[in-house]
Parts: structure tokens; C-alpha cells; sequence
């Protein structure tokens, strides 16, 4: 006797085959969906939103195209995560992560139709990821000793990151601008002392990286623009009207002249607020709130540039290069920590004045600062820039190298095919599998490069058989080249990331032989 | 529905709006409670055992939830079905006594009532049938005692533990790393036992997620983790040997619960309020110093200028903790939670030899750890792996064995797992069945028959052909007397779980077999389903 409603009304149910078909469709949907980014010759998406206006992002970058999808399909969703994680984690390689998975799915469901259980896929697939991972250890290569190399290194990989992306015109700028910025870091991954300011107008080529910090404030009128050797306090306080925070009080007074005087003790009081703030012997002030006219007057009157408004983010990474503490109280001006810069000036970029610390105490921070045609140019050149600085300090503290253009994948599925030929049993079918997966990068990326990619795989193949090969996929060329040569560098760290996860991913999504869909919640009608 | 009519031939009603209620009764109803608990327990039938299959659960806000485990599947799916919902309740008395076997006791309920339904189709009252199952219960569970095995360990030999847990852990997604997350697990409980009183209170044990990394970088910290970061980003990163107070009043100026106006009317009052508001915010700071704190850690949050006065005393503090967390903190540090900064005091402050922030990945996230504390007893395990789904998962495999853990030193008796306990019972209560008079003698076969269900289905999940592999097991254990031996999933090539190494807890499998027992005792009792139609 069938069961009625064991489920509420709207939910849906799928199981065995069938569900593992949907887990299998929508990942692999998803996976076609961004293959075609992969690689130099990758190519963009549109994407426009739904929200008001409609607002439009061209993107190459996987994760911040997955991110902007709306996805029912909650195996494709398992996808979006990873590519998410792989951004937050290591910050490039989102497209390959989901690339991969999407192609051991691919591989998977053939070996199911084979009528190979999903458990001894997984089971071969671990081996294999193992495998792989060995020989990836095996020819990472190291050359952290070595800073002359490692700066080689360190270019090839920001060149090798940047050219799937729209800088991919001016990488090797980029590509320094990058390396500068994050040597400048001095191995920590602090990415906040790095500040990317984008200003439209110009071109790309006339970015610049600047060695000061950058605030995008104007100076206030009357006041100087031009400090040198500058005491800076950097104040998180109220500067409209100093509040009395003690809760339920209020003013209450029964005539015109007790108003007055009231607000002339407020005034008084912000009046030794300010005195207090010039005892500290500053030449600049910078508050994250709001700074009233009156008190601006009077730290004019003081000759002390006075800046409100810079945004949380601003104030803390001025207080961290300027070398100053955030303030809040100033009762003891001797023992609160000032910053310290050369040279306080106001600089023109474009249309725009903005103002630049030079010569700060901490020598890490710098500022990026991109020009373009376009808002979307910039939008995605700082996406870009992000990757390749995520890549760099990521590379920095893990140094190990690896060779790019297909050539990590290559090796991995060398090693993982003669892994498949010494096991016996069904496990074997799904190391083979995992290998064809590894080898569908290359692939990808030389279709996406218009070049016969099956010609060219298969010559890698060859070529890899022989001991030591450096050899990938040149798009440039259109051929298989020495990646060494080339200049063609991952990081190994990416790599990794990329393997271990998309692995992990696919494992999951084939380890489900049913998929359950709970009734949507009910959205209360907004009427 | 049945019409009722008095002595004038009126119909008569009995229940309230009858007409738009639809009701069963007598054999139909119970072949319909059957029918829906079988069906719940067919769905969850597929993740039994160590080559079990997962569910992708879809929940209502559209996130998706991957995973094994029996009572995560119930809670998730949301079912209507007042006999469904009995199974989930099921499942989920299994998870809260236990912590383990939530799949192993549905699919037993769903057995146990697959084999009621034949009964009842030959004409067995459902009443003689559930009180076969009572004996049948009782015989199997004696029989669980007679196999069951003590085990020895101690602090110093935790082997056998770790054993056990691995048997929890490898029917989970994890069982990638099940060694290390079983050790982790281990110690943990261990690190938190009263081993005198033999208990374990898992509420100690604290288990925090973040996604990135790789599940093996998962880490067992004996102290606490917090996901929080300083509250000043210039305070110290590093505190050693910290004097912790623990508050739970805010930073701020007081706000009494009762209303009231502070009139400003002179010039004076406004300059004295500001007098004070500067000295209350100098006092709090101070008093925290006095008592000797070196790390503030406060419920409730802080004002701008109380923030720098802490910074600028060099009294680092971490705000908007959690009260749980708190708690954890204050046990973990053998601090007092002190709610009022008048009650500051000295021996009120918790110690920790180390506290530190760390941040993870190219994102901005921290958290602070707490090590070294002065009490060992809280320990956090802190998860890492590829995605939130991963996490999740892990979370609920690493609470199965947990329990399991703690269950085994409530009572350190084991059976053998792969079915073969199940197999044993099921030749046990066969062999009883003979010897009882009466009508339930078809009951307790048919349970005997229902203990095998959990066999076939561990044989079927591991891709064995299910009624030759347990028909040779049987064979097996009766011919060699040999009550270990059971289904092979993992291929290892014998069937003896004594040299496999697969453990289960005793009280874990006789509490299965209990609450299995009874629910399906509950289902066939009812014969009378009344619900409201839909309308």
C-alpha cells in the first residue's frame, strides 16, 4: 500500500539513480559553466543583478561568478562552496577547483553507468588523490634561500596568475607592482597594509604603486596642505557634539538664557577637547567620525590639518602604518603613541584630490592605486590584483613552486595512471578515471585557446613519459613548450588546494544516493 | 466515516466536524501506520554501515546538508506523517541517550514492523504480536549481555578506545582520516572524564568549525577557542600567563532598569555629569587593573572611549563572547563570571598560561585561543576541511564518537559490531522461540527474523550478494560457536570482528533494541487514525 504524504506538500524526493543523476547533472552544469574562463585565453562573463539597477560585473574570476548565481541545484551548490572556501583560503585557483571536481563527476557517473559502486569509486579516487599529491611534493621546487630566484619565482607566478585576467595586457607591470607590494609585506600575509584605490579615467597602464598610504579625504579649507614631518593622532571620538553618554540625561531649563549658557559650556567643553587634542603636540589630525565646522576652525586656527571621516578600515590601517594608536581619550597626552610620517601632502589624481602619507614608520604598507577606462575595468582589475596578491603572500609563506600551463596536471596524472596499472580490482577504473580528470585541465585550457587540444595533450602525454619533462601547454604558441623557459610558475600551495578539495567535493556529491527537498518555507505576502 | 444514530433514527455527531475528518480504522489503519514506518525506515536503510550512502537534504531556507547520519536525515526531512514523526522521535531518543545507532534503530523499527504486517495478515491479534516482541526484546538484550566483552584501558592504554570510535567514524564521510579524528576524540573525553564517578560531561568539550584548510588539520586544543578577536586592533596578540576577568557587565556608562531623567539645568550639572562620566569610565578601567587582570573577557560590549582606556593601560579585551563561551572560558580558567566590577577581585580571576589571536586564510578572520588554563578540563576540538557541508558533517560524526567514547566509560562493555551481535541475537531468539507455548512463538521468530535485517543491510550496502553472505555467516557462528563473526564490509577477507577490530558499545545496541521494541509496540497498538482532511 503506497504512502501518502510521508513528506509535506511541497517537498520532493529523489533517490538512487536518479538522484545521483540530478547531483551529477547540476555539478557538472555548473562546471561547464565556468570552463570556459579557464586559462589565458579564458573568456568573461556578464553578469547583471537583480537588484535595483541592474548593475553589471564582467568577470573572469570563477569564484565571483558563482558567487553572484542563484542555484537550485544543491549539488551544484556543494560546488559554489568550494570555489568560495578556495577564494577565502588560498584566493586563486577558484575556477579550477570547480573544473576539476566537475570533471572526476564526469568520469564518475561514466564508471557508474559501468555498474561500478560509488564507494569504489571514492575508494580509488582517494588513492589516486594521494598519488597525486606525492608527486606534486616531489617536484615542488624550493628556492626560498635563494631571494634573487625567489623574486624570479614570485614574478613568474603573479605573471602566470595575472594573464588569464583583464590585466593580462600590461601583466608584467602588474606583476611587479604586485611582487613590490607584498615583499614590502616582509613575509607576513597581512593583506590589509596593501590599500587598492580605484580611480576611473586614464588607462590601465598608468597605475601606480605608491610607497605612502593614500587617504581619499580632502583637507579641510583654511588648513595646511603641505606637512612636514608630521605628528599624526589618529582619533576614533566624537567631534560634532561630545555627548553626555550617561543614560536618561537631558537638558532641561526654563529660560532662553540658560539655554545659552549651556551651549556655551558645551562649547567650552569642546573647546578643551580640542586643546587637549593640540597638547599632544600634532600637526594632524584624523578622526574615523564626523568633525563639526567649530572645532575644524579651531584646529585650523591651530595650524593643524584636521581629516574626519575616514572610514573603520582607513583609521586602522592608518594607525598600523602610521605607527600611532587610536584614540579616544586624550587626558594624557605623554603616554598616547603618535604617528609618525615624512610628508603630508595633497595629491591630484585624475579629478580628484586625494591626500598621501609618505615616508610612514612602517615601511610595509604601500598603496595600489588602478586607473581604467571604466568602473567594471576597475572593479575587475582589483579583483584580479587581489588574486595575484592572495598567490604571492600565499607563495611567500609557503614557498614552493610548481610549474604552470598544465604541466602540475600532466605530472599528476603520469603518476596516477602507473598507480592505476599496479592495482588490481575495480579500484583501478576509477585511478584511470581520476587521471583522465586531471588530464581534462590541459585540455580545457587549450580548447579555450582555440587550439587542437587533442593533438596537444597527447603530445604532452608523450612528452612527460620522459624523466624530469618541463613541458605544458604554450597558448602563446599554440605548441607544447618548456614551462621552465616560459617563466610559467604556479604556486604549490594552490595546487594543493585545488586537488585536495575538488576530490573532496566530488567524494561528496558521490556518496549521496538521495537527495531530499523540504517544501520551501512560505514567504509572508508583503501586502 | 461511520454514522452513529440514537433511539429516533437522528444521526448523531460524534466528532466535531466529522464529515471533514478522514479516519481509518482496524487493520487498515495499522497497515497504513506500517506501510509509513517502513518507508522511513527504507529511506534511511542505504546509509547503514561503513559503505553506506548519504542523503543531500535540501531545508526549507534552501541550504544543503549532506550527511549519514540517521537522526540528522529525520530532523531534516521534515515529514508530516504522525507515524513518520514516531520514527524521528525514535531516532532522536536514540541520539540523545546514545549518540550513536540512529540509523541502526530505524532500520530495526522498519523491520521489526515489516514482519508485524505478515503477522497481522494471518490473523494474529496486534496485541499477542507486540507482547511476543516484549520477550523477544528481553531474550535478545539478555543475550547482548552474555556476549558482551569487557575491555580494559585506562589514561595510559586509550587503544581500545580509539577502536571503538573508529567504528562510529568509518560509516562517515570523514573516515578519510578516522584514526586521527578518533584519537582526537578520545582524548578529548578522556581529558574531561571523572573517571572515579565514571562520568563525562561532553558539554566540556567544545567543538568549533572553520571553514578552509584540510580535515586533517584538524586539532585537539586543550583549552578554549573563541571566534573572536580583540577588541582595540592594536591590543597585544599574545598574552602569557594572563590573569583573565570574566564580565558580564558592559564597558558603558550604567543603565538602571528603572526609568528615569537626568535634568541638566545649570551650567554646574552639565560640568559635574561630565566629571563623572570621565570617572566612571577611569574607574571600571581601574578597578579591572587593581584586582590584577591582565585580559579582560566581557559579554557586552564596549564604548569608544573605554576601548582606548584599555588599550592605553595596556589591559588588552576581547568583547560580545558568547554566554555559553563564557562559561566554558570561566570553567576552562577556573575563573568566577563576575557581574558587577565592585565584585572584582583577585582569586575571581581565571588563569591561562597562554592566550593568543590567530588568523586563518587571506580573509580577515581570527580567533582566540585560550591554552595552558589553570584547569584543564574544557578542551576544544577545532575543526578544519574544504566546505561548510564538510564541517557540519564532521561536527556530527565527531559528537557520535564522542558518545560513544563517553558511553564506554560509563560501561565498558563491548559487543562486536558488522552485524554480528544482531546475528547472534537473531540465533539466540530462535532457538528461544521454540520453547515458548502460546501464539507469540510467531512472534519471536518473526523478531529473530527482523534482527536480520540489519545484516542484509550491511551486506547489500557493501555491494555483497545479502542472503548468501548472511546465510554463510549464520552457518559460521553456530557451527564455531563463535558469536564474532559478521558481515565483511570492508573486504578485509575475514569474517571474525574480534581480529577487525570493530567495536560497538553494549548499552548502545541493547538500547537499540529496546527503543526499536517499543515503538513498533506503540505503532501497532494504535487502530484508529483520525485526521483532518484536506481541505
Amino acid at each position: 500500500m503506497p504512502v501518502e504524504r510521508l513528506l509535506k506538500d511541497d517537498a520532493t524526493e529523489e533517490k538512487g539513480e536518479r538522484a545521483r543523476m540530478a547531483s551529477f547533472v547540476g555539478a557538472m552544469a555548473i562546471a561547464d559553466l565556468v570552463k570556459t574562463t579557464l586559462g589565458p585565453k579564458g573568456m568573461d562573463k556578464i553578469l547583471q543583478s537583480t537588484g535595483r539597477g541592474r548593475n553589471i560585473t564582467v568577470t573572469n574570476d570563477g569564484a565571483t561568478i558563482l558567487k553572484s548565481l542563484h542555484i537550485d541545484n544543491p549539488a551544484a551548490k556543494v560546488l559554489v562552496d568550494i570555489s568560495k572556501v578556495q577564494d577565502d583560503e588560498v584566493g586563486d585557483g577558484t575556477t579550477s577547483v570547480v573544473v576539476l571536481a566537475g570533471e572526476l563527476l564526469r568520469e564518475a557517473e561514466k564508471l557508474v553507468s559501468m555498474k561500478i559502486h560509488p564507494m569504489t569509486i571514492i575508494a580509488g579516487y582517494r588513492m589516486a588523490v594521494e598519488c597525486a599529491r606525492d608527486a606534486l611534493l616531489r617536484k615542488a621546487m624550493d628556492n626560498k634561500q635563494d631571494s634573487e630566484k625567489f623574486r624570479s619565482d614570485l614574478m613568474n607566478i603573479a605573471m602566470t596568475t595575472l594573464s588569464s585576467k583583464i590585466l593580462s595586457q600590461d601583466k608584467e607591470y602588474f606583476a611587479r607592482l604586485a611582487v613590490d607590494a607584498v615583499l614590502r609585506l616582509k613575509g607576513s600575509t597581512n593583506l590589509e597594509a596593501i590599500q587598492i584605490l580605484k580611480k576611473p579615467g586614464g588607462s590601465l597602464g598608468d597605475s601606480f604603486l605608491d610607497e605612502g598610504f593614500i587617504l581619499d579625504k580632502k583637507i579641510g579649507i583654511g588648513q595646511p596642505k603641505r606637512i612636514e614631518n608630521a605628528n599624526i593622532l589618529v582619533a576614533n571620538t566624537a567631534m560634532d557634539t561630545d555627548k553626555v553618554k550617561i543614560y536618561g540625561a537631558r537638558v532641561r531649563v526654563d529660560s532662553m538664557s540658560k539655554v545659552a549658557e549651556i551651549e556655551a559650556a558645551e562649547k567650552q567643553k569642546m573647546r578643551e577637547k580640542v586643546q587637549k587634542i593640540i597638547a599632544h603636540g600634532i600637526n594632524c589630525f584624523i578622526n574615523r567620525q564626523l568633525i563639526y565646522n567649530f572645532p575644524e576652525e579651531l584646529f585650523a586656527d591651530a595650524g593643524i590639518l584636521a581629516i574626519e571621516h575616514a572610514d573603520f578600515e582607513g583609521i586602522e590601517r592608518l594607525a598600523l602604518v602610521t605607527g600611532g594608536e587610536i584614540a579616544s581619550t586624550f587626558d594624557n597626552p605623554e603616554s598616547v603613541k603618535l604617528g609618525h610620517c615624512k610628508l603630508i601632502e595633497e595629491i591630484m589624481i585624475g579629478e580628484d584630490k586625494l591626500i598621501k602619507f609618505s615616508g610612514v614608520e612602517m615601511g610595509q604598507a604601500c598603496t595600489i592605486v588602478l586607473r581604467g577606462a571604466s568602473a567594471h575595468v576597475l572593479d575587475e582589475a582589483e579583483r584580479s590584483l587581489h588574486d595575484a596578491l592572495c598567490v604571492l603572500t600565499q607563495t611567500v609563506a609557503d614557498s614552493r613552486v610548481l610549474l604552470g600551463g598544465g604541466w602540475p596536471e600532466m605530472l599528476m596524472a603520469k603518476e596516477v595512471d602507473e598507480l592505476a596499472r599496479k592495482t588490481p580490482g575495480k579500484r583501478s577504473h576509477a585511478i584511470d578515471a581520476f587521471s583522465r580528470a586531471l588530464q581534462a585541465i590541459p585540455t580545457i585550457i587549450a580548447d579555450n585557446a582555440g587550439l587542437d587540444s587533442a593533438e596537444l595533450v597527447s603530445q604532452l602525454r608523450a612528452e612527460h613519459h620522459k624523466e624530469g619533462s618541463n613541458a605544458g601547454i604554450d597558448v602563446i604558441t599554440g605548441g607544447v613548450g618548456d614551462m621552465q623557459k616560459l617563466g610559467i610558475s604556479e604556486s604549490f600551495k594552490v595546487k594543493q588546494a585545488v586537488l585536495l578539495s575538488a576530490t573532496e567535493a566530488a567524494e561528496m556529491i558521490l556518496r549521496v544516493d538521495e537527495i531530499i527537498t523540504c517544501a520551501p518555507r512560505r514567504r509572508e505576502d508583503r501586502m | 466515516m461511520a454514522l452513529a444514530f440514537d433511539e429516533y433514527g437522528r444521526p448523531f455527531i460524534i466528532l466535531k466536524e466529522q464529515e471533514r475528518k478522514s479516519r481509518l480504522r482496524g487493520l487498515d489503519a495499522q497497515k497504513a501506520n506500517i506501510a509509513a514506518g517502513r518507508a522511513v525506515a527504507r529511506i534511511l536503510r542505504t546509509s547503514l554501515g561503513p559503505k553506506g550512502m548519504d542523503k543531500m537534504l535540501q531545508s526549507p531556507d534552501g541550504d544543503v546538508i549532506i550527511t549519514n547520519d540517521g537522526a540528522t536525515i529525520l530532523e531534516q526531512m521534515d515529514v508530516d506523517n504522525q507515524i513518520a514523526k514516531l520514527m524521528v522521535e525514535l531516532s532522536r531518543s536514540q541520539d540523545y541517550e546514545i549518540g550513536d545507532g540512529t540509523t541502526g534503530v530505524v532500520v530495526m523499527a522498519g523491520s521489526l514492523l515489516e514482519q508485524a504486517e505478515k503477522l497481522l495478515e494471518r490473523g494474529i491479534h496486534p496485541l499477542r504480536v507486540a507482547e511476543g516482541y516484549e520477550v523477544a526484546s528481553r531474550i535478545a538484550f539478555d543475550h547482548l549481555e552474555k556476549i558482551s566483552q569487557k575491555f580494559e584501558f585506562g589514561p595510559d592504554n586509550i587503544e581500545p578506545l580509539v577502536q571503538t570510535c573508529m567504528t562510529t567514524l568509518s560509516s562517515k564521510i570523514v573516515n578519510r582520516c578516522k584514526r586521527a579524528l578518533a584519537e582526537i576524540a578520545v582524548k578529548a573525553v578522556l581529558a574531561v572524564a571523572d573517571l572515579e564517578r565514571k562520568d563525562v560531561n561532553l558539554d566540556l568539550i567544545k567543538v568549533e568549525g572553520k571553514v578552509g584548510g584540510k580535515l586533517e588539520d584538524t586539532e585537539l586544543i586543550y583549552g578554549i577557542v573563541v571566534d573572536k578577536d580583540m577588541s582595540h586592533p592594536q591590543m597585544p596578540k599574545r598574552i602569557e600567563d594572563a590573569n583573565i576577568a570574566i564580565l558580564t557587565c558592559p564597558f558603558e556608562p550604567p543603565k538602571p532598569k528603572t526609568k528615569h531623567k537626568v535634568d541638566i539645568d545649570t551650567v554646574e550639572k552639565f560640568q559635574t555629569l561630565r566629571e563623572q562620566e570621565r570617572k566612571y569610565f577611569d574607574d571600571m578601567v581601574q578597578k579591572c587593573k587593581d584586582v590584577g587582570a591582565t585580559l579582560v573577557i566581557c559579554q557586552w560590549g564596549f564604548d569608544d572611549e573605554a576601548n582606548h582606556l584599555l588599550m592605553h593601560r595596556n589591559l588588552p579585551a576581547v568583547r560580545w563572547v558568547g554566554g555559553v563561551e563564557l562559561e566554558l572560558i570561566a570553567i576552562a580558567t577556573g575563573g568566577r563570571i563576575v557581574p558587577r566590577f565592585q565584585e572584582l577581585s583577585p582569586e575571581k580571576l581565571g588563569r591561562a598560561g597562554i592566550v593568543r589571536e590567530k588568523s586563518f586564510g587571506t580573509t580577515k578572520d581570527r580567533m582566540l585561543y585560550i591554552e595552558q588554563c589553570a584547569n584543564s578540563r574544557a578542551v576544544t576540538i577545532f575543526i578544519r576541511g574544504g566546505n561548510k557541508m564538510m564541517i557540519e558533517e564532521t561536527k556530527r560524526s565527531l559528537h557520535d564518537a564522542l558518545c560513544v567514547a563517553r558511553n564506554l566509560i560509563r560501561n565498558n562493555s563491548i559487543v562486536y559490531g558488522g552485524g554480528s551481535a544482531e546475528i547472534s541475537c537473531s540465533v539466540a531468539v530462535e532457538a528461544a522461540a521454540d520453547r515458548h507455548p502460546g501464539v507469540e512463538q510467531y512472534a519471536i521468530r518473526s523478531f529473530a527474523e527482523a534482527l536480520d535485517a540489519i545484516p542484509l543491510a550491511l551486506a547489500e550496502n557493501s555491494g555483497l550478494p545479502p542472503i548468501d553472505t548472511l546465510t554463510a555467516v549464520k552457518a559460521q557462528q553456530i557451527k564455531e560457536n563463535n558469536p564474532f563473526c559478521g558481515i565483511d564490509c570492508n573486504d578485509v577477507g575475514t569474517n571474525d570482528m574480534k581480529e577487525q577490530n570493530v567495536f560497538e558499545t553494549l548499552i548502545g545496541k541493547q538500547q537499540q533494541i529496546l527503543l526499536a521494541t517499543q515503538v513498533v509496540k506503540m505503532i501497532l497498538k494504535i487502530d484508529d487514525v483520525i485526521s483532518p482532511s484536506e481541505y
